[in-house]
């Protein structure tokens, strides 16, 4: 498969004095259109991970390259084109505004003629079905669709990769349901590439592969199923359970056998009432 | 207490004067504020108060905010008048006392005042009610151009306005979520004399400053995601139309200036 980011050996210090890099030699690769999601208890690096991707922030060591592109003064904004970042807190990149203005901010950023932003802005909202809020103002959207209305703007830009930082972080279960089924849909759309930092376990289990995270390090790497099937060990790494883990730990307690591997809800499910027949 | 500002606040509507170009109303809204220092006469101080309140009758907005827009600057008005009537001299006499006294011109004077001010007060309420900050910002933009020659930093200007308005209720809440969490902590915002009153705002300004600065950075690094280079090469999607209505209005304008000055002494 052809890969879109590399890292190799990165660090990164926020201090000069800093005994402890918030990234320590960290090399990292991800391939075209694979959903790539990283955890790690807060602290860990993960949203200064994020930032290097596209040159917000500068390494001390190492190289990266985005595409063909290797990141350096020259090619910085051409790398930031190709990624669209989505970050934490849904009120502070509202940049517009008002909704299109909002969603039309990148465009006019990059000098894309108004005669094409008009269809451009329109598709983007009607791809994260916001097209009766278009001339709302930001303190009138809850923080789901303020987060919906960032994803647009990534979208209207046409990247070709999307970096979530903790972006549902700050959303209710709903609102975080609503956005990460509108970004599977639009990966799938436009084979995108995304980039996902996250403490929540839905997000993660929609991911091709799980980066955990700690002190600046890569430490473990596999699916979500390998990553999941380590049970306790992973609240330690700064990840919740996922729900039918939970159970499988409960029903342990109580003295029920139950399956080393992880199992996906429907999984635990077709287990559940198979044994309770076999009975 | 916030909700009771009328200042710069905008109601929405879909009359005439709503649909007018926001640059033709700031035009003539400064404009008006220049001509009304032409009026000396009540004819012309007459045909300037029934032009306005017409102004007024066509954004069909509610005649109590207007006087609500008087409300706050009611002390300036009065103390102003009370110095024009109690300090002119000329004319019949109707009343002294010591260095005060009432006479026919400082009546006159007095009442003079006190519509310009009523008048003003009233065409820059129509124009913040009836225009969306937004749009007035745009205006501004435009307006400020030709500046760009002498290098003054026009885009930068007006994307300042924008992001301003735009944080302006987001701060609101803030601050009013602030007060709520430091009342549930026993502040008392209200109680005391001045300095206390003074000193149970530092635990509401501190943070707001504190938070603005987060939410300055945050912005400024999605900005800057999004490719956010400065005010070169850049297009813009919010365009302002002019249309004949506001060619209108300008004429109308053009006519009453002509109308003032035969009317005036």
């Amino acid at each position: 498969m052809e890969s879109i980011i590399n890292l190799k050996n990165i660090t990164f210090r926020y201090q000069d004095d800093e005994t402890r890099p918030a990234l320590s030699d960290l090399s990292l690769t991800v391939n075209k259109g694979e959903w790539v999601a990283i955890i790690g208890h807060n602290g860990s690096g993960k949203s200064t991970l994020a930032k290097t991707i596209n040159g917000l922030l500068l390494p001390e060591t190492g190289s990266i390259s985005v595409g063909q592109l290797d990141l350096n003064e020259e090619n910085i904004w051409a790398i930031r084109k190709m990624v669209g970042m989505v970050f934490q807190n849904p009120d502070n990149q509202f940049v517009g505004a008002t909704v299109e203005d909002d969603v039309a901010f990148g465009m006019e950023n990059q000098g894309v003629p108004r005669k094409e932003m008009i269809p451009r802005v329109e598709e983007a909202l009607e791809q994260v079905r916001l097209t009766d809020f278009a001339d709302k103002e930001p303190a009138r959207l809850s923080g789901g669709q303020k987060q919906r209305v960032a994803i647009a703007g990534v979208l209207a830009l046409r990247p070709d990769i999307i970096i979530l930082d903790e972006a549902t972080s700050m959303l209710d279960p709903e609102g975080r349901q609503e956005v990460i089924s509108i970004l599977k849909e639009i990966k799938e759309k436009y084979h995108l590439t995304v980039l996902s930092i996250t403490h929540d376990i839905d997000e993660a289990a929609n991911a091709n592969r799980v980066l955990v995270m700690r002190e600046g390090k890569l430490v473990d790497e596999g699916t979500p199923a390998q990553i999941f099937s380590e049970g306790p060990e992973l609240v330690e790494k700064g990840l919740d359970l996922p729900f039918p883990e939970k159970l499988k730990q409960a029903l342990k307690e109580r003295g029920v056998l139950v399956p080393e591997k992880y199992l996906s809800e429907e999984g635990m499910v077709d287990w559940l009432w198979t044994s309770f027949l076999n009975k | 207490m916030m909700n009771k500002l009328i200042l710069g606040r905008y109601i929405p509507g879909d009359s005439l004067i709503h649909r007018l170009d926001p640059r033709a109303k700031l035009l003539t809204s400064f404009y008006f504020i220049g001509i009304i220092f032409f009026a000396n006469n009540w004819q012309s101080y007459l045909l300037l108060g029934v032009f306005t309140l017409f102004c007024v009758y066509l954004s069909k907005v509610d005649f109590g905010f207007f006087l609500r827009g008087v409300r706050p600057l009611l002390w300036l008005i009065l103390f102003t008048v009370a110095l024009q009537i109690l300090f002119t001299s000329g004319g019949r006499v109707y009343w002294e006392w010591g260095v005060f006294q009432v006479t026919e011109f400082g009546v006159q004077n007095g009442i003079f005042i006190f519509c310009r001010f009523v008048l003003i007060i009233f065409m820059s309420t129509l124009l913040t009610l009836t225009t969306p900050p937004l749009e007035l910002s745009d205006a501004i933009e435009f307006i400020l151009r030709p500046l760009n020659a002498i290098h003054f930093p026009v885009h930068e200007i007006s994307l300042m306005l924008s992001i301003a308005l735009r944080f302006v209720p987001t701060l609101m809440d803030e601050t009013e979520k602030i007060m709520n969490a430091q009342r549930a902590r026993g502040v008392d915002f209200s109680e005391g004399n001045l300095i206390q009153k003074m000193k149970a705002v530092i635990p509401l300004l501190i943070p707001l400053f504190v938070s603005s600065f987060n939410r300055a950075d945050d912005l400024a690094t999605a900005m800057e995601a999004r490719g956010y280079q400065g005010g070169e090469g850049r297009t813009k999607y919010r365009v302002l139309h002019w249309h004949q209505k506001d060619t209108i209005a300008i004429c109308v304008y053009a006519f009453l200036t002509f109308a003032l000055i035969y009317l005036r002494d």
